[in-house]
């Protein structure tokens, strides 16, 4: 059945920031089907907030529109570009959600917009739970197997409560309807912890609905990904069996493909189970995703959820498998049925199979408790990790070591020296899933656990337990050995033990291990993902190691570039440096190169096999870069190893993959040590005569102590060679500078403290330049809306900047060149500045892409990333800007007066978070980085610009109605103006009792409120806090107090969180908003793609 | 659960192809030494439905799942009495079977039963090998004191090849049996045991049907004493081309026109009935995720196939016959090979893979269903 012919063009909608439960994996399902879509001829409308992605390159679709993804602002989209049809199932919740308001509201039917990939019936019956019970229920009586757990549906808290004793009482499962990555669900012991579970829960629901159920607490639980065509024909493309029991989010559970504990009768019954899901719910065309929970002791079988829509659990398995479930979705989507579209990797056989495994695939999630050590790290049905890795090998003890080391954080792999530990007390604390239980487990294990009190404790099932007392057992024999023998490192290799471990075991040095290894001739070999097992020749280069016999690498003629990730997702190194690989990978195959991409993060699109020329799919340790530069050698020429793109990951292994005789391109290790080396640094600083805000390095107390005084409080410490501000921290008196040190761990003389006077007051400037080694291209100047000392990624920033006149900018291209230049930049680098009393001091310089590249690359339509990679291999701007890559003349920093306002703003992840107590975490920003996504938002306008990254980012700012304004004193002065605007449009103020004195002696009325602290006053008035809970206040301007933040501010942020009322902690973002505001009260906002933009800053460089 | 020392068996063991690529690994089930035709599977579960499913007689399977064992072996998911193939091959068997039905590991049920495997080899270059060079003769030998590779090539290629191998007598039942309807019977089938998987019969026994399966030798004559409603002829290893006796049955049956099904083996024999001609496939299709698509309605199936051979007819016309029109109904999506056949004049039909499934997926089981509606239609 061939292509609809009806349908000209379709609006794809992404899924926004980057979230703890929706990230990059809809920027690589997404970006999927915009290709797809436009290879059949389709005009591809897309909207998404989300600047860092692929899929808002302006060459994905034909119109991008970079704007919130609200109804509002999708509407306007609409009704300027008439699509024929909406695609709502490649863009998360976030897409379906709006997708089911605008069909609610009517806009849908009112523009004539066909909704595909699934109708609006399907999707409330896969989403709602209660219809979804219904539909379980029809299956079982049509095919005798599958059952729902027993649940209660509550709409209030009387409900929730009757619900438990219909249950027969605690523990029951709190589950709220249509929330995204299982947002506000958890587990309820006791009625304490149901009140405040199901009374968010409630809240959160857009439906005002949560589900309770019985508890299946340690079962074994399966996903099954499948897809359906219009002709009903329906596979199952992957099984996945996650390692930790039912109790664990499967995001937060380490997860394994294929389902490796089930006879073929128990997985045909979830097959038979899953497709009659499918049909009954009526998906029509696409995949989705079904979840199960299987009864160890007699395989009583329950359906849990299903996403009628693409996920991240199927981007996984379509990097698990080889099958691209996005892209095939989008071709059922306009009308083709499976057996019609060719499977990519075979080229000769059709979709309409079910891919067969020859090896086993492992995710492990990654977590960022670090950044929010208030939070209960306990981890529940909610998801709280904010990455992953997946590895692949010929078995699982492979693939789980290779995947615990593409984690990348310090203690993730296992380790079998030093004292384990009290056995009892470990098995006592591995009952609680945790980020690392998997460590205790081995540490248990060696501390002498049987199998039997593994199991009893975690209720891990007893195949993989003997895995780990398989690992565990080969660790012993490397101990015991009198010699590392050919026979016994081999298999210690076939195991996933890495170099490093073995080394830690013997008490050899890593590199020392290497050596031996290659002496006895053990490399590892590289075997294709090939969706059938072998059974037909793969033609897709889709590779990952494994200690086995024969490599499948095939010779070259072309040279080629080896390309490093990013590797996991993680607050700090995220989807941007993905972008710019993937930039990195297209400019250079262009140029005629043969790319090759190492990484181990499935959420991406540099992990698509469309991508590059060769994708390994492998750990980004030194060990395992060396290999495969290795097996490339042996298979062509090897220009180079981009190690500039990835963030921290690559640029941490420049030094030595140089030391081992890899060629690095681009800016040397050496270059990155004088910028990223404190002291060299400075020296740069004062050859090119730069000023640095005064600072020091220490090693102890006393000399941290002794700078401190120096240079005088408050001083910025953080530790060196770290991204996104990790320990970072604004230190007002000694006391706390005292606590700092003691509790950083990580400080020794290679790796001091760095010690900086801290600039009150400044405005903080970011800039993205490239540089050659003779002509410096400013890619763009940003101005932080917050000012110095906030972690700009979590600063809203404006570009072009807002307040910064032409003398500036010469100032910063000056510093930036001089730097560029004293360093040795190849490539691309980002200095952070701050201008403090007319001076312009260097905060910092990082010699490689930074996490604002594909902002300034959308906001000045010109590809830093790509040019970036180019320079690294020996083209010059020159040579570039004739090539037309870049602007023939000009750059970032000589946008016209008239050029558009790019405002990125971040997004924080607070409502996922809570304390062990269950209360929220708070929400001030500050030096350490914790955001996870950003938006952007492009107007002609400031104030429009800055309000669409609002609206983009935490839902529109709210234009009238209630403002509830408590400042620290410092903050005073400067709130009274954008009070008075506030004002002025209409706003009733309140405040707590000091700010409205303030407020008050410059001629503005405040209500004054109740404190949280003075409690409810004597006629049952409110405090703030309640009111806020009420839902009586619709903008807070909350900033912090000094240090530490008194409990009161906690309170009300973390209310606000709770209620999800717009937050401000900055007096800079009050201004912004206030500009915001006024500018959504004057006159319609419009919408703009990305390509108009282009077209309009293009036009005026000429 | 028990706990499992790590590698207690660490004999040697050496895998030999009749081309002189070896394999060295580990031994695995019993000790020993074994030959047969080395095919691959590439299902991922079901290991213990392939071992003892009898058209795997006289072969070596490769298993390309590296996890081999996990679940154990229970006592309900046996295809027949035994294990059949004649050396097993797996990359990482299971040391610990986990499975609340599991009631003894795989690697003692292959000792037990004498069976030969090795373990520990690179199961994928094997398969490429296969896939490059086709399905061709092995050896297993495991033990401490090996021959040398020149004594295990010469035994490998002495041992006899697969085309030209009349099997199905050294699979079948000798005496006949029945397998009772489930609940009210509606019908008696006669069915002739090739080398019938357990399944096949409870099938269709669920769906009414009296199930007398006859062996292999059965004439016309036996066949009608059981004055059958339809017939079915199995699966069942070895060359279709030896067949020439059941090939005779079934051409009783056909003059007869009792309704007719039959599946594996059977839809070789009824091609070969019909008049085309059978050949061995390079190497063969074994696995669970073929796609199969059903001519008359278009929709494909994903399927379980276990085939060496495959039946030669017209894929884009419809044939004459002896018996009538004939056409393929049923085309498996990688490769074109015929996957069934149907009379349009008689009530007749096969298929090449396994409606019954076990292991594999059921998507095909609305195929009993269309037996039942032949035999239906003949008594109306």
């Amino acid at each position: 059945m061939p292509k609809r012919t009806d349908i000209q063009s379709v609006l794809v909608i992404g899924s926004g920031p980057i979230v703890i439960g929706q990230a990059a994996e809809f920027d690589y399902s997404g970006t999927q089907a915009c290709r797809v879509l436009k290879a059949e001829g389709l005009r591809v409308i897309l909207v998404n907030s989300n600047p860092a992605t692929i899929m808002t390159d302006p060459e994905i679709a034909d119109a991008t529109y970079v704007e919130p993804i609200t109804p509002e602002f999708v509407e306007k989209i609409i009704a300027k570009e008439r699509p024929d049809a909406l695609l709502p199932t490649l863009g998360g919740q976030t897409a379906l959600n709006t997708a089911i308001s605008m069909h609610d509201q009517g806009v849908l039917e009112k523009y004539g917009v066909e909704l595909i990939g699934a109708n609006v019936e399907a999707i409330n019956k896969g989403e709602d739970r209660d219809l979804f019970k219904g539909v379980v229920e029809e299956v079982r009586k049509k095919i005798g197997h599958g059952e729902s757990a027993r649940s209660y549906i509550c709409h209030s808290m009387d409900d929730v409560l009757k619900g438990v004793d219909a249950l027969g009482g605690y523990p029951v499962v709190v589950r709220p309807s249509f929330t995204m990555g299982g947002a506000g669900s958890g587990f309820a012991h006791d009625e304490e912890e149901l009140r405040r579970i199901a009374g968010q829960g409630l809240t959160l629901s857009p439906t005002t609905e949560v589900l309770l159920e019985e508890s299946i607490l340690g079962w074994k639980e399966y996903e099954l990904e499948l897809m359906r065509d219009k002709h009903d024909n329906v596979v199952v493309v992957c099984s996945i069996e996650n390692f930790d029991p039912m109790g664990v989010h499967t995001g937060d559970s380490i997860t394994v493909a294929p389902a490796m504990t089930l006879t073929d009768r128990e997985y045909q019954v979830l097959r038979d189970v899953g497709i009659a899901i499918i049909r009954e719910v009526g998906v029509d065309t696409g995949g989705c995703n079904i979840q199960f929970a299987v009864n160890p002791e007699d395989g009583r079988v329950i359906v849990i959820e299903m996403n009628p829509r693409v996920s991240r659990s199927s981007a996984l398995a379509s990097k698990a498998t080889g099958f691209p479930i996005a892209k095939i979705a989008a071709k059922l989507a306009v009308g083709y049925t499976l057996d019609e579209i060719p499977n990519d990797i075979t080229q000769e056989t059709p979709a309409s199979f079910e891919p067969t495994l020859d090896y086993v695939v492992v995710k492990a999630p990654r977590f960022a408790f670090e950044k929010f050590p208030q939070a209960d790290s306990t981890l529940t049905t909610t998801m709280k990790s904010v990455g992953e890795a997946m590895a692949i090998g010929r078995n699982f003890t492979e693939a789980f070591q290779k995947a615990l080391r593409s984690l990348e954080k310090k203690g993730s792999q296992f380790t079998f020296v030093g004292e384990p530990g009290d056995k009892a007390e470990l098995l006592r604390e591995a009952v609680r899933p945790t980020d690392g239980r998997i460590n205790l487990v081995m540490q248990a294990i060696r501390a002498g656990a049987t199998p039997e009190e593994v199991f009893a404790y975690t209720k891990i099932d007893p195949w993989f337990v003997d895995q780990l007392f398989l690992i565990k057992e080969i660790a012993d024999e490397l101990a015991a050995a009198p010699e590392l023998t050919a026979d016994l490192l081999a298999e210690a290799k076939r195991h996933g033990f890495s170099d490093q471990q073995v080394g830690e075991i013997r008490g050899l040095r890593e590199d020392v291990v290497r050596e031996v290894r290659h002496a006895l001739g053990i490399r590892p070999v590289y075997k294709t993902v090939d969706t059938c097992a072998a059974e037909f020749a793969a033609r897709t280069p889709y590779f990952y190691s494994s200690y086995d016999e024969e490599t499948e690498v095939a010779p070259r003629e072309k040279p080629a570039v080896i390309i490093l990730g990013s590797g996991p997702n993680r607050i700090g190194q995220g989807i941007e440096f993905d972008y710019s690989c993937v930039h990195a990978s297209f400019a250079l195959s262009d140029a005629g190169y043969e790319t090759v991409m190492v990484n181990c993060n499935p959420e991406t699109v540099s992990t698509d096999y469309d991508t590059s020329d060769r994708l390994y799919f492998e750990p980004l340790t030194l060990e395992d870069v060396l290999e495969i530069v290795h097996a490339e050698q042996q298979a062509g020429p090897v220009a180079g190893v981009v190690v500039q793109l990835g963030g921290q990951t690559p640029l941490g292994l420049s030094q030595a993959l140089k030391d081992n005789g890899v060629p690095v391109v681009g800016t040397s290790p050496e270059a990155i040590h004088a910028a990223e080396d404190r002291g060299a640094f400075g020296r740069v600083l004062a050859e090119a005569g730069l000023p640095a805000p005064k600072h020091g390095t220490a090693t102890t107390f006393a000399e941290a102590k002794g700078i401190a005084d120096e240079i005088g409080y408050p001083v910025l410490v953080r530790p060196s060679y770290v991204l996104g501000g990790r320990g970072m921290e604004i230190v007002y008196d000694e006391t706390r500078l005292e606590a700092y040190i003691a509790e950083s761990t990580e400080i020794s003389p290679s790796r001091p403290v760095l010690v900086d006077r801290f600039l009150d007051d400044a405005i903080e400037i970011d800039v993205d330049a490239l540089y050659d080694g003779e002509e410096l291209y400013l890619g763009g100047v940003m101005e932080h809306i917050e000012e110095a000392g906030i972690h700009s990624g979590d600063s809203a920033c404006a570009l072009p900047p807002i307040t910064l006149g032409g003398f500036d900018i010469k100032r910063l291209r000056a510093s930036t060149e001089g730097i560029a230049k004293g360093v040795g930049v190849r490539g691309l680098i980002n200095i952070q500045f701050a201008l403090a009393g007319d001076i312009l001091y260097v905060l910092e310089a990082n010699p490689r892409a930074s996490r604002t590249v594909p902002f300034t690359s959308k906001a000045t339509a010109v590809p830093l990333a790509k040019a970036a990679a180019r320079i690294s291999l020996g083209a010059t701007i020159a040579e570039l800007r004739a090539e037309g890559l870049l602007p023939a003349t000009g750059d970032g920093g000589e946008l016209p007066l008239d050029a558009p306002i790019s405002v990125k703003e971040a997004v924080m992840p607070w409502s996922r978070f809570r304390d062990i107590h269950g209360r929220g975490v708070d929400t001030v920003l500050g030096p350490e980085m914790r955001s996870t996504g950003e938006v952007m938002g492009i107007d002609s306008v400031f104030g429009t610009a800055y309000a669409k990254s609002q609206a983009g980012a935490y839902g529109p700012l709210p234009t009238k109605g209630r403002a509830f304004i408590s400042v620290a004193n410092r903050d005073k002065r400067s709130m009274i103006f954008p009070a008075r605007e506030l004002v002025a449009h209409g706003f009733e103020l309140m405040a707590t009792s000091g700010t409205a004195e303030v407020l008050k002696r410059n001629g503005i009325n405040a209500t004054v409120v109740r404190k949280q602290s003075e409690g409810p006053g004597p006629n049952g008035e409110k405090t703030i806090v309640q009111l806020i809970h009420d839902g009586g206040v619709d903008l807070i301007v909350n900033t912090p107090y000094g240090t530490g933040g008194r409990l009161d501010g906690y309170d009300i942020r973390t209310a606000a969180v709770a209620r999800s009322v717009p937050c401000l902690t900055t007096v800079q973002a009050l201004a912004a908003a206030v500009q915001g505001i006024d500018a959504l009260n004057h006159g319609d906002v419009g919408v703009r793609s990305l390509q108009e933009h282009a077209e309009f800053l293009t036009a005026a460089r000429d | 659960m028990t706990t499992s020392t790590r590698g207690v068996d660490r004999t040697p063991a050496v895998l030999v192809l009749e081309d002189g690529r070896t394999f060295r690994g580990r031994a695995y089930g019993a000790v020993g030494a074994t030959f047969g035709e080395a095919v691959f599977s590439t299902g991922m579960t079901g290991y213990q439905e392939t071992l003892t499913d009898p058209s795997y007689h006289r072969q070596v399977v490769v298993m390309t799942a590296p996890h081999v064992g996990n679940t154990g072996v229970n006592d309900e998911d046996m295809e027949s009495k035994k294990i059949w193939v004649s050396g097993y091959v797996v990359r990482d068997p299971a040391r610990v079977p986990s499975n609340w039905r599991s009631t003894r590991s795989l690697d003692d049920e292959l000792a037990a039963q004498g069976v030969v495997g090795i373990s520990g080899i690179d199961t994928r270059a094997l398969t490429r090998h296969l896939r490059e060079r086709g399905a061709m003769r092995v050896g297993i030998f495991s033990g401490h004191a090996l021959p040398d590779e020149g004594t295990m090539l010469a035994e490998v290629r002495q041992a006899p090849e697969m085309s030209g191998a009349d099997l199905s007598a050294e699979v079948a039942t000798t005496e006949t049996y029945v397998v009772p309807a489930i609940g009210e019977k509606k019908y008696t089938v006669a069915a002739v045991d090739l080398g019938i998987k357990g399944m096949t019969p409870h099938r269709m026994a669920e769906r009414g049907i009296e199930v007398h399966v006859l062996p292999a030798t059965a004439t016309v004559e036996d066949v009608y004493a059981v004055e059958p409603d339809g017939v079915f002829f199995s699966n069942g290893p070895g060359d279709p081309s030896t067949a020439d006796h059941p090939v005779a049955v079934m051409r009783g049956v056909l003059e007869r026109g009792t309704p007719l099904f039959g599946i594996c083996f059977g839809n070789q024999i009824l091609g070969r009935a019909l008049g085309f001609g059978t050949f061995k496939l390079k190497y063969g299709h074994r696995g669970i995720n073929q796609p199969v698509q059903d001519r008359t309605t278009g929709k494909v199936e994903v399927t379980a196939h276990n085939h060496g051979f495959a039946v030669d007819a017209p894929l884009e016309r419809v044939s004459d016959t002896p018996y009538g029109r004939a056409e393929v109904s049923h085309v498996c999506l990688n490769d074109n090979v015929v996957e069934g056949l149907q009379l349009l004049d008689r009530p007749a039909f096969s298929v090449q893979y396994h409606p019954e499934a076990a292991a594999g997926p059921h998507d095909a089981a609305y195929l009993f269903d269309r037996f039942v509606k032949l035999m239906e239609g003949q008594r109306a």
